[in-house]
Protein backbone atom coordinates (compact mmCIF):
# COMPACT_ATOMS: atom_id res chain seq x y z
CA UNK A 1 0.00 0.00 0.00
CA UNK A 2 1.20 3.45 -0.83
CA UNK A 3 1.61 5.48 2.33
CA UNK A 4 0.78 9.17 2.24
CA UNK A 5 3.62 11.48 3.10
CA UNK A 6 2.55 12.76 6.49
CA UNK A 7 5.18 15.37 7.26
CA UNK A 8 5.11 17.55 4.20
CA UNK A 9 6.87 20.90 4.31
CA UNK A 10 4.96 23.88 5.64
CA UNK A 11 4.00 26.50 3.07
CA UNK A 12 2.08 29.12 4.98
CA UNK A 13 1.79 29.73 8.69
CA UNK A 14 -0.25 32.11 10.78
CA UNK A 15 0.99 32.72 14.29
CA UNK A 16 -1.62 34.24 16.54
CA UNK A 17 -3.04 36.65 13.96
CA UNK A 18 -5.79 38.98 15.10
CA UNK A 19 -7.80 41.61 13.34
CA UNK A 20 -10.81 42.85 15.24
CA UNK A 21 -13.31 45.39 14.01
CA UNK A 22 -15.17 45.08 17.33
CA UNK A 23 -15.63 42.44 20.03
CA UNK A 24 -16.31 39.13 18.25
CA UNK A 25 -16.09 40.85 14.83
CA UNK A 26 -13.08 39.89 12.75
CA UNK A 27 -10.74 37.17 13.87
CA UNK A 28 -8.75 36.62 17.01
CA UNK A 29 -5.50 34.81 17.84
CA UNK A 30 -5.59 32.33 14.99
CA UNK A 31 -2.87 29.78 14.29
CA UNK A 32 -2.79 28.04 10.96
CA UNK A 33 -0.30 25.74 9.34
CA UNK A 34 -0.78 24.93 5.67
CA UNK A 35 1.39 22.18 4.18
CA UNK A 36 2.48 21.93 0.56
CA UNK A 37 -0.14 20.33 -1.67
CA UNK A 38 -2.82 20.59 0.95
CA UNK A 39 -6.31 22.02 0.61
CA UNK A 40 -7.42 23.69 3.81
CA UNK A 41 -11.08 24.59 4.15
CA UNK A 42 -12.29 27.36 6.42
CA UNK A 43 -16.00 27.04 7.18
CA UNK A 44 -18.37 28.97 9.39
CA UNK A 45 -21.45 31.12 9.27
CA UNK A 46 -21.64 34.60 7.77
CA UNK A 47 -19.79 37.10 9.91
CA UNK A 48 -17.61 34.50 11.59
CA UNK A 49 -14.41 36.09 10.28
CA UNK A 50 -13.62 33.68 7.43
CA UNK A 51 -13.10 36.31 4.81
CA UNK A 52 -11.15 38.57 7.17
CA UNK A 53 -8.83 35.67 7.88
CA UNK A 54 -8.40 35.08 4.15
CA UNK A 55 -7.54 38.72 3.60
CA UNK A 56 -4.99 38.59 6.41
CA UNK A 57 -3.39 35.44 5.01
CA UNK A 58 -3.35 36.75 1.44
CA UNK A 59 -1.49 39.89 2.42
CA UNK A 60 -4.36 42.23 1.71
CA UNK A 61 -4.97 43.44 5.24
CA UNK A 62 -2.46 44.02 8.00
CA UNK A 63 -3.26 42.14 11.22
CA UNK A 64 -3.44 43.97 14.57
CA UNK A 65 -1.26 41.29 16.11
CA UNK A 66 0.52 38.13 15.05
CA UNK A 67 2.55 37.06 12.06
CA UNK A 68 1.85 35.47 8.71
CA UNK A 69 4.87 33.55 7.49
CA UNK A 70 5.29 32.25 3.95
CA UNK A 71 7.91 29.58 3.33
CA UNK A 72 9.18 30.50 -0.11
CA UNK A 73 12.10 29.04 -2.04
CA UNK A 74 14.30 31.73 -0.54
CA UNK A 75 13.33 30.88 3.03
CA UNK A 76 10.82 32.27 5.49
CA UNK A 77 9.10 35.53 4.64
CA UNK A 78 7.16 37.42 7.27
CA UNK A 79 4.38 38.76 5.08
CA UNK A 80 3.93 42.06 6.87
CA UNK A 81 7.59 42.67 7.62
CA UNK A 82 8.62 42.63 3.95
CA UNK A 83 7.86 45.68 1.85
CA UNK A 84 4.66 46.29 -0.01
CA UNK A 85 6.46 45.88 -3.33
CA UNK A 86 7.63 42.38 -2.41
CA UNK A 87 4.21 41.46 -1.01
CA UNK A 88 2.40 42.54 -4.15
CA UNK A 89 4.95 40.76 -6.30
CA UNK A 90 4.33 37.61 -4.28
CA UNK A 91 0.59 37.91 -4.81
CA UNK A 92 1.17 38.49 -8.50
CA UNK A 93 3.71 35.80 -9.17
CA UNK A 94 3.53 32.97 -6.66
CA UNK A 95 -0.01 33.24 -5.35
CA UNK A 96 -3.45 33.38 -6.84
CA UNK A 97 -6.76 34.68 -5.60
CA UNK A 98 -10.17 33.52 -6.80
CA UNK A 99 -12.93 35.92 -5.83
CA UNK A 100 -16.46 34.92 -5.01
CA UNK A 101 -17.80 37.25 -7.69
CA UNK A 102 -15.93 36.66 -10.96
CA UNK A 103 -16.52 40.31 -11.85
CA UNK A 104 -14.11 41.28 -9.06
CA UNK A 105 -11.40 39.05 -10.44
CA UNK A 106 -11.81 39.66 -14.17
CA UNK A 107 -11.12 42.66 -16.33
CA UNK A 108 -14.49 43.08 -17.95
CA UNK A 109 -13.32 45.53 -20.59
CA UNK A 110 -10.96 43.13 -22.35
CA UNK A 111 -11.40 39.73 -24.01
CA UNK A 112 -11.13 36.33 -22.34
CA UNK A 113 -7.69 35.79 -23.87
CA UNK A 114 -6.36 39.06 -22.52
CA UNK A 115 -7.70 38.14 -19.09
CA UNK A 116 -5.90 34.83 -19.10
CA UNK A 117 -2.73 36.40 -20.49
CA UNK A 118 -2.53 39.27 -18.01
CA UNK A 119 -0.61 37.46 -15.31
CA UNK A 120 1.78 36.03 -17.90
CA UNK A 121 2.38 39.53 -19.27
CA UNK A 122 2.99 40.78 -15.74
CA UNK A 123 5.68 38.10 -15.46
CA UNK A 124 7.32 39.43 -18.61
CA UNK A 125 5.90 37.21 -21.37
CA UNK A 126 6.18 39.31 -24.53
CA UNK A 127 5.27 36.87 -27.29
CA UNK A 128 1.74 37.29 -28.60
CA UNK A 129 1.60 33.84 -30.20
CA UNK A 130 2.60 32.11 -26.98
CA UNK A 131 0.17 34.18 -24.92
CA UNK A 132 -2.59 33.18 -27.24
CA UNK A 133 -1.63 29.52 -27.19
CA UNK A 134 -1.60 29.59 -23.38
CA UNK A 135 -5.02 31.27 -23.41
CA UNK A 136 -6.50 28.60 -25.66
CA UNK A 137 -4.89 25.79 -23.69
CA UNK A 138 -6.31 27.11 -20.42
CA UNK A 139 -9.75 27.73 -21.84
CA UNK A 140 -9.77 24.06 -22.80
CA UNK A 141 -8.64 23.03 -19.34
CA UNK A 142 -11.47 24.87 -17.63
CA UNK A 143 -13.95 23.45 -20.15
CA UNK A 144 -14.57 26.65 -22.07
CA UNK A 145 -14.68 26.68 -25.86
CA UNK A 146 -11.21 27.87 -27.02
CA UNK A 147 -12.86 29.49 -30.05
CA UNK A 148 -14.41 32.02 -27.72
CA UNK A 149 -10.99 33.41 -26.75
CA UNK A 150 -11.76 36.84 -28.23
CA UNK A 151 -15.17 37.21 -26.59
CA UNK A 152 -15.74 39.67 -23.77
CA UNK A 153 -16.34 38.20 -20.29
CA UNK A 154 -19.81 39.79 -20.17
CA UNK A 155 -20.95 37.46 -22.92
CA UNK A 156 -20.16 34.44 -20.70
CA UNK A 157 -22.59 32.98 -18.18
CA UNK A 158 -21.91 33.19 -14.43
CA UNK A 159 -20.42 29.70 -14.23
CA UNK A 160 -18.28 30.32 -17.31
CA UNK A 161 -17.02 33.60 -15.88
CA UNK A 162 -16.02 31.77 -12.72
CA UNK A 163 -14.12 29.19 -14.78
CA UNK A 164 -12.48 31.99 -16.72
CA UNK A 165 -11.39 33.57 -13.47
CA UNK A 166 -9.91 30.26 -12.35
CA UNK A 167 -8.03 29.91 -15.65
CA UNK A 168 -6.73 33.45 -15.31
CA UNK A 169 -5.46 32.70 -11.81
CA UNK A 170 -3.93 29.30 -12.47
CA UNK A 171 -2.22 30.14 -15.76
CA UNK A 172 1.01 31.09 -13.98
CA UNK A 173 0.88 27.89 -11.91
CA UNK A 174 0.87 29.58 -8.52
CA UNK A 175 2.19 27.77 -5.45
CA UNK A 176 -0.69 28.85 -3.31
CA UNK A 177 -4.26 29.74 -4.23
CA UNK A 178 -6.80 31.51 -2.05
CA UNK A 179 -10.41 30.88 -2.92
CA UNK A 180 -13.26 32.85 -1.42
CA UNK A 181 -16.55 30.99 -1.95
CA UNK A 182 -15.59 29.91 -5.48
CA UNK A 183 -19.01 28.36 -6.10
CA UNK A 184 -21.15 31.00 -4.39
CA UNK A 185 -23.99 32.29 -6.50
CA UNK A 186 -24.01 29.40 -8.95
CA UNK A 187 -26.81 26.91 -9.35
CA UNK A 188 -26.21 23.37 -8.15
CA UNK A 189 -25.55 21.62 -11.45
CA UNK A 190 -23.04 24.29 -12.51
CA UNK A 191 -21.56 24.10 -9.01
CA UNK A 192 -21.06 20.37 -9.30
CA UNK A 193 -19.21 20.66 -12.60
CA UNK A 194 -17.06 23.50 -11.32
CA UNK A 195 -16.16 21.53 -8.20
CA UNK A 196 -15.29 18.51 -10.29
CA UNK A 197 -13.03 20.62 -12.47
CA UNK A 198 -11.41 22.32 -9.48
CA UNK A 199 -10.71 18.97 -7.85
CA UNK A 200 -9.02 17.71 -11.01
CA UNK A 201 -6.92 20.86 -11.39
CA UNK A 202 -5.87 20.85 -7.75
CA UNK A 203 -4.69 17.27 -8.06
CA UNK A 204 -3.02 17.71 -11.46
CA UNK A 205 -1.11 20.83 -10.54
CA UNK A 206 -0.49 19.83 -6.93
CA UNK A 207 -1.88 23.14 -5.72
CA UNK A 208 -1.96 24.27 -2.13
CA UNK A 209 -5.27 25.93 -1.50
CA UNK A 210 -6.94 27.88 1.27
CA UNK A 211 -10.64 27.67 0.61
CA UNK A 212 -13.21 29.79 2.38
CA UNK A 213 -16.78 28.59 2.15
CA UNK A 214 -20.01 28.40 4.08
CA UNK A 215 -21.05 25.40 2.04
CA UNK A 216 -20.10 22.17 3.80
CA UNK A 217 -20.65 20.11 0.65
CA UNK A 218 -18.01 22.16 -1.17
CA UNK A 219 -15.65 21.71 1.77
CA UNK A 220 -16.31 17.94 1.80
CA UNK A 221 -15.45 17.62 -1.88
CA UNK A 222 -12.35 19.78 -2.01
CA UNK A 223 -10.73 20.16 1.38
CA UNK A 224 -8.35 17.77 3.05
CA UNK A 225 -8.53 19.54 6.34
CA UNK A 226 -11.15 21.82 7.85
CA UNK A 227 -11.22 24.68 10.30
CA UNK A 228 -14.54 25.68 11.78
CA UNK A 229 -14.84 29.34 12.75
CA UNK A 230 -17.34 31.12 14.92
CA UNK A 231 -17.30 34.70 16.19
CA UNK A 232 -13.75 35.24 15.05
CA UNK A 233 -12.35 32.14 16.70
CA UNK A 234 -11.46 28.66 15.54
CA UNK A 235 -13.70 26.26 17.42
CA UNK A 236 -12.61 23.01 15.83
CA UNK A 237 -10.00 21.79 13.41
CA UNK A 238 -9.21 18.40 11.92
CA UNK A 239 -9.50 16.17 8.85
CA UNK A 240 -12.56 16.98 6.75
CA UNK A 241 -14.26 13.64 7.08
CA UNK A 242 -13.54 13.49 10.78
CA UNK A 243 -15.12 16.88 11.38
CA UNK A 244 -18.14 16.34 9.18
CA UNK A 245 -18.86 12.80 10.31
CA UNK A 246 -17.98 13.15 13.99
CA UNK A 247 -18.21 16.79 15.02
CA UNK A 248 -17.06 17.42 18.60
CA UNK A 249 -17.84 21.04 19.28
CA UNK A 250 -21.47 21.99 19.84
CA UNK A 251 -21.37 24.64 17.14
CA UNK A 252 -19.92 22.23 14.58
CA UNK A 253 -22.62 19.72 15.46
CA UNK A 254 -25.21 22.41 14.86
CA UNK A 255 -23.59 23.41 11.58
CA UNK A 256 -23.39 19.84 10.29
CA UNK A 257 -26.93 18.98 11.35
CA UNK A 258 -28.38 22.08 9.73
CA UNK A 259 -27.28 21.09 6.22
CA UNK A 260 -30.31 20.49 4.06
CA UNK A 261 -30.41 17.14 2.33
CA UNK A 262 -32.97 16.56 -0.38
CA UNK B 1 14.21 86.80 -15.56
CA UNK B 2 14.91 90.46 -14.82
CA UNK B 3 13.40 92.51 -12.05
CA UNK B 4 11.45 94.85 -14.29
CA UNK B 5 8.99 92.30 -15.48
CA UNK B 6 5.75 94.23 -15.78
CA UNK B 7 4.80 94.93 -19.37
CA UNK B 8 3.26 98.10 -20.69
CA UNK B 9 -0.08 96.31 -20.86
CA UNK B 10 -0.08 95.58 -17.14
CA UNK B 11 0.65 91.86 -17.27
CA UNK B 12 3.66 90.31 -15.64
CA UNK B 13 6.17 88.96 -18.17
CA UNK B 14 4.61 85.87 -19.79
CA UNK B 15 1.36 86.24 -17.86
CA UNK B 16 2.13 84.07 -14.79
CA UNK B 17 3.46 85.69 -11.61
CA UNK B 18 7.07 84.97 -10.65
CA UNK B 19 6.23 82.73 -7.68
CA UNK B 20 4.11 80.48 -9.86
CA UNK B 21 6.86 80.27 -12.46
CA UNK B 22 9.35 79.32 -9.75
CA UNK B 23 7.03 76.62 -8.49
CA UNK B 24 6.63 75.20 -11.99
CA UNK B 25 10.38 75.37 -12.62
CA UNK B 26 11.02 73.43 -9.41
CA UNK B 27 8.57 70.81 -10.67
CA UNK B 28 10.37 70.75 -14.01
CA UNK B 29 13.73 70.18 -12.33
CA UNK B 30 12.28 67.20 -10.53
CA UNK B 31 10.72 65.94 -13.76
CA UNK B 32 14.06 66.16 -15.57
CA UNK B 33 15.81 64.39 -12.69
CA UNK B 34 13.34 61.48 -12.86
CA UNK B 35 12.63 61.01 -16.58
CA UNK B 36 9.03 60.05 -17.27
CA UNK B 37 7.83 60.54 -13.69
CA UNK B 38 4.65 62.61 -13.37
CA UNK B 39 5.22 65.53 -11.01
CA UNK B 40 2.12 67.17 -9.54
CA UNK B 41 2.07 70.96 -9.65
CA UNK B 42 -0.33 73.65 -8.55
CA UNK B 43 -1.81 74.44 -11.94
CA UNK B 44 -3.13 77.97 -12.40
CA UNK B 45 -6.21 79.21 -14.16
CA UNK B 46 -5.23 80.32 -17.65
CA UNK B 47 -7.30 82.69 -19.79
CA UNK B 48 -8.64 79.86 -21.92
CA UNK B 49 -10.52 76.61 -21.32
CA UNK B 50 -8.98 73.36 -20.15
CA UNK B 51 -8.20 71.14 -23.09
CA UNK B 52 -6.87 73.99 -25.19
CA UNK B 53 -3.32 73.70 -23.98
CA UNK B 54 -3.31 75.29 -20.54
CA UNK B 55 -0.68 72.82 -19.29
CA UNK B 56 1.70 73.52 -22.15
CA UNK B 57 1.15 77.27 -21.80
CA UNK B 58 2.05 77.28 -18.13
CA UNK B 59 5.30 75.44 -18.85
CA UNK B 60 6.07 77.78 -21.74
CA UNK B 61 5.35 80.81 -19.57
CA UNK B 62 7.69 79.62 -16.85
CA UNK B 63 10.66 78.70 -19.06
CA UNK B 64 10.38 81.53 -21.58
CA UNK B 65 13.17 84.14 -21.52
CA UNK B 66 12.94 87.63 -22.94
CA UNK B 67 15.36 86.83 -25.79
CA UNK B 68 13.79 83.51 -26.70
CA UNK B 69 12.11 82.90 -30.03
CA UNK B 70 8.82 81.04 -29.75
CA UNK B 71 7.11 78.72 -32.20
CA UNK B 72 3.69 77.21 -31.62
CA UNK B 73 2.27 74.33 -33.64
CA UNK B 74 -1.06 72.58 -33.57
CA UNK B 75 -1.14 69.11 -35.22
CA UNK B 76 1.99 70.16 -37.08
CA UNK B 77 0.52 73.37 -38.49
CA UNK B 78 1.53 76.92 -37.59
CA UNK B 79 -1.65 78.49 -38.93
CA UNK B 80 -4.49 76.77 -37.08
CA UNK B 81 -6.63 78.51 -34.44
CA UNK B 82 -4.95 77.04 -31.37
CA UNK B 83 -1.43 77.79 -32.62
CA UNK B 84 -2.28 81.31 -33.79
CA UNK B 85 -3.99 82.29 -30.55
CA UNK B 86 -1.27 80.94 -28.26
CA UNK B 87 1.40 82.64 -30.37
CA UNK B 88 -0.52 85.92 -30.25
CA UNK B 89 -0.99 85.51 -26.51
CA UNK B 90 2.73 85.27 -25.81
CA UNK B 91 3.53 88.07 -28.26
CA UNK B 92 1.21 90.23 -26.23
CA UNK B 93 2.01 89.26 -22.64
CA UNK B 94 5.72 88.48 -23.05
CA UNK B 95 6.67 90.56 -26.06
CA UNK B 96 8.86 87.75 -27.38
CA UNK B 97 9.73 87.21 -31.01
CA UNK B 98 7.80 84.41 -32.65
CA UNK B 99 8.59 82.38 -35.71
CA UNK B 100 7.22 79.53 -37.76
CA UNK B 101 10.65 78.16 -38.71
CA UNK B 102 11.60 75.16 -36.57
CA UNK B 103 15.34 75.82 -36.81
CA UNK B 104 15.04 79.42 -35.57
CA UNK B 105 12.92 78.63 -32.52
CA UNK B 106 14.31 78.26 -29.00
CA UNK B 107 11.04 77.17 -27.45
CA UNK B 108 8.45 75.20 -29.42
CA UNK B 109 5.06 74.58 -27.88
CA UNK B 110 3.32 71.77 -29.67
CA UNK B 111 -0.02 70.11 -29.74
CA UNK B 112 0.26 66.45 -30.78
CA UNK B 113 3.23 66.53 -33.20
CA UNK B 114 7.03 66.63 -33.15
CA UNK B 115 8.46 68.73 -36.01
CA UNK B 116 9.89 66.76 -38.94
CA UNK B 117 13.15 68.67 -38.96
CA UNK B 118 15.41 67.13 -36.30
CA UNK B 119 15.68 69.31 -33.21
CA UNK B 120 19.06 70.37 -31.94
CA UNK B 121 20.73 70.84 -28.61
CA UNK B 122 19.37 73.78 -26.63
CA UNK B 123 15.91 73.67 -28.15
CA UNK B 124 12.92 73.06 -25.91
CA UNK B 125 9.85 71.17 -27.00
CA UNK B 126 6.77 71.65 -24.83
CA UNK B 127 3.84 69.30 -25.26
CA UNK B 128 0.21 69.94 -24.41
CA UNK B 129 -1.08 66.81 -22.68
CA UNK B 130 -4.75 65.96 -22.15
CA UNK B 131 -4.36 62.79 -20.00
CA UNK B 132 -0.86 62.24 -18.61
CA UNK B 133 -1.55 58.82 -17.09
CA UNK B 134 -0.90 55.94 -19.52
CA UNK B 135 -2.49 53.44 -17.11
CA UNK B 136 -5.72 55.44 -16.79
CA UNK B 137 -7.73 53.40 -19.31
CA UNK B 138 -6.87 50.18 -17.53
CA UNK B 139 -6.98 51.40 -13.93
CA UNK B 140 -9.30 54.29 -13.09
CA UNK B 141 -7.97 54.87 -9.56
CA UNK B 142 -5.24 57.50 -9.27
CA UNK B 143 -4.03 56.02 -5.99
CA UNK B 144 -3.65 52.62 -7.60
CA UNK B 145 -1.88 53.90 -10.73
CA UNK B 146 0.65 55.78 -8.61
CA UNK B 147 1.36 52.60 -6.70
CA UNK B 148 1.68 50.70 -9.97
CA UNK B 149 4.25 53.24 -11.19
CA UNK B 150 6.11 53.07 -7.91
CA UNK B 151 6.28 49.28 -7.99
CA UNK B 152 6.84 49.06 -11.76
CA UNK B 153 3.72 46.94 -12.23
CA UNK B 154 3.40 47.49 -15.93
CA UNK B 155 2.05 44.11 -17.09
CA UNK B 156 -1.36 45.61 -17.76
CA UNK B 157 0.04 47.96 -20.43
CA UNK B 158 0.53 44.93 -22.63
CA UNK B 159 -3.06 43.83 -22.02
CA UNK B 160 -4.20 46.79 -24.10
CA UNK B 161 -1.78 45.94 -26.91
CA UNK B 162 -2.83 42.26 -26.75
CA UNK B 163 -6.43 43.33 -27.08
CA UNK B 164 -5.53 45.41 -30.14
CA UNK B 165 -3.94 42.46 -31.91
CA UNK B 166 -6.79 40.12 -30.92
CA UNK B 167 -9.34 42.53 -32.39
CA UNK B 168 -7.55 44.00 -35.39
CA UNK B 169 -4.74 41.58 -36.16
CA UNK B 170 -2.11 44.23 -35.48
CA UNK B 171 -1.39 46.88 -32.84
CA UNK B 172 -4.06 49.39 -33.78
CA UNK B 173 -3.01 52.09 -31.32
CA UNK B 174 -1.83 54.88 -33.59
CA UNK B 175 -1.45 57.81 -31.23
CA UNK B 176 -0.59 58.24 -27.54
CA UNK B 177 1.40 55.05 -27.98
CA UNK B 178 2.88 54.13 -24.57
CA UNK B 179 6.65 54.33 -24.13
CA UNK B 180 9.08 53.29 -21.44
CA UNK B 181 11.44 56.10 -20.53
CA UNK B 182 14.99 55.26 -19.46
CA UNK B 183 13.95 51.68 -18.75
CA UNK B 184 11.82 52.74 -15.80
CA UNK B 185 8.62 54.77 -16.12
CA UNK B 186 5.89 53.93 -18.61
CA UNK B 187 4.80 57.28 -19.99
CA UNK B 188 2.13 58.66 -22.28
CA UNK B 189 3.95 60.69 -24.93
CA UNK B 190 0.77 62.85 -25.28
CA UNK B 191 -1.39 62.11 -28.33
CA UNK B 192 1.41 62.40 -30.88
CA UNK B 193 1.07 59.89 -33.73
CA UNK B 194 3.21 56.82 -33.13
CA UNK B 195 5.09 57.97 -36.23
CA UNK B 196 6.80 60.47 -33.91
CA UNK B 197 7.68 57.98 -31.16
CA UNK B 198 11.15 57.16 -32.58
CA UNK B 199 11.98 60.89 -32.41
CA UNK B 200 11.64 60.77 -28.62
CA UNK B 201 14.50 58.31 -28.37
CA UNK B 202 17.91 59.92 -27.72
CA UNK B 203 16.57 63.32 -28.70
CA UNK B 204 18.92 66.30 -28.75
CA UNK B 205 16.25 68.62 -27.40
CA UNK B 206 14.73 68.68 -23.92
CA UNK B 207 11.08 67.65 -24.03
CA UNK B 208 8.63 68.87 -21.39
CA UNK B 209 5.04 67.74 -20.99
CA UNK B 210 2.32 69.72 -19.23
CA UNK B 211 -1.24 68.63 -18.42
CA UNK B 212 -3.27 71.61 -17.22
CA UNK B 213 -6.48 69.91 -16.19
CA UNK B 214 -4.74 67.03 -14.44
CA UNK B 215 -2.03 69.33 -13.03
CA UNK B 216 0.86 67.04 -13.87
CA UNK B 217 4.13 67.68 -15.65
CA UNK B 218 6.86 65.33 -16.81
CA UNK B 219 9.94 65.40 -18.96
CA UNK B 220 12.12 63.42 -21.31
CA UNK B 221 15.63 64.87 -21.04
CA UNK B 222 18.04 64.87 -24.00
CA UNK B 223 19.87 61.61 -24.76
CA UNK B 224 17.38 59.45 -22.89
CA UNK B 225 16.37 55.97 -23.96
CA UNK B 226 12.71 55.84 -24.98
CA UNK B 227 11.27 52.49 -26.07
CA UNK B 228 7.80 51.95 -27.47
CA UNK B 229 6.11 48.94 -25.90
CA UNK B 230 5.48 45.97 -28.19
CA UNK B 231 5.43 42.19 -28.49
CA UNK B 232 8.32 40.03 -29.72
CA UNK B 233 6.24 38.74 -32.62
CA UNK B 234 4.44 42.06 -33.23
CA UNK B 235 7.22 44.66 -33.10
CA UNK B 236 6.54 48.38 -32.95
CA UNK B 237 6.02 49.92 -36.41
CA UNK B 238 5.22 53.42 -37.60
CA UNK B 239 2.57 54.40 -40.13
CA UNK B 240 3.39 54.33 -43.84
CA UNK B 241 1.69 55.92 -46.81
CA UNK B 242 1.39 54.77 -50.41
CA UNK B 243 1.74 58.21 -51.91
CA UNK B 244 4.20 61.06 -51.23
CA UNK B 245 3.09 64.49 -49.99
CA UNK B 246 0.97 66.11 -52.72
CA UNK B 247 2.65 69.49 -52.18
CA UNK B 248 6.33 68.85 -51.55
CA UNK B 249 6.70 65.20 -52.56
CA UNK B 250 8.24 64.10 -49.26
CA UNK B 251 8.07 60.38 -48.58
CA UNK B 252 9.39 60.31 -45.04
CA UNK B 253 6.95 62.61 -43.26
CA UNK B 254 3.66 62.23 -41.42
CA UNK B 255 0.84 62.91 -43.89
CA UNK B 256 -2.63 64.30 -43.25
CA UNK B 257 -5.54 63.31 -45.42
CA UNK B 258 -7.27 66.39 -46.84
CA UNK B 259 -10.71 66.12 -48.42
CA UNK B 260 -10.75 68.45 -51.42
CA UNK B 261 -14.34 68.22 -52.66
CA UNK B 262 -17.55 66.31 -52.05
CA UNK B 263 -16.93 63.95 -54.97
CA UNK B 264 -14.53 61.78 -52.98
CA UNK B 265 -11.47 63.80 -53.98
CA UNK B 266 -8.66 63.73 -51.44
CA UNK B 267 -4.97 64.30 -51.13
CA UNK B 268 -2.25 63.58 -48.64
CA UNK B 269 -0.08 66.45 -47.46
CA UNK B 270 2.60 66.91 -44.79
CA UNK B 271 1.09 67.70 -41.42
CA UNK B 272 4.19 69.80 -40.59
CA UNK B 273 3.41 72.92 -42.64
CA UNK B 274 6.74 74.63 -41.98
CA UNK B 275 8.72 71.60 -43.17
CA UNK B 276 6.53 71.24 -46.26
CA UNK B 277 6.90 74.91 -47.16
CA UNK B 278 10.65 74.92 -46.68
CA UNK B 279 10.94 71.94 -49.02
CA UNK B 280 8.84 73.69 -51.66
CA UNK B 281 11.02 76.83 -51.36
CA UNK B 282 14.18 74.74 -51.66
CA UNK B 283 13.02 73.23 -54.93
CA UNK B 284 11.84 76.57 -56.34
Amino acid sequence: MKCPNLDRATLLEARGVSRLYGPGKGCEAIDICLHRGEVLGIVGESGSGKSTLLRLLAGMERPDAGQVVYHSHEGELDLYAIGEARRRALLRMEWGLVHQNPRDGLRLGVSAGANIGERLMALGERHYGQLRAAGQDWMGRVELDPRRIDDAPQTFSGGMQQRLQIARTLVTRPNLVFMDEPTGGLDVSVQARLLDMLRTLVRELGLSVILVTHDLAVARLLAHRLMVMRRGQVVETGLTDQILDDPQHAYTQLLVSSVLTP
Amino acid sequence: MTASVANANGYNFAYLDEQTKRMIRRGLLKAVAIPGYQVPFGGREMPMPYGWGTGGMQLTASVLGQDDVLKVIDQGADDTTNAVSIRAFFERVAGVTTTTATAEADVIQTRHRIPEQPLCQGQLLIFQVPIPEPLRFIEPSEEETRLMHALEEYGVMHVKLYEDIARHGHIATTYAYPVKVDGRYVTDPSPIPKFDNPKLHMSEALMLFGAGREKRLYAIPPHTRVESLDFDDHPFEVQQWDAPCAICGARDTFLDEVITDDQGGRMFVCSDTDYCQSRVEEVA
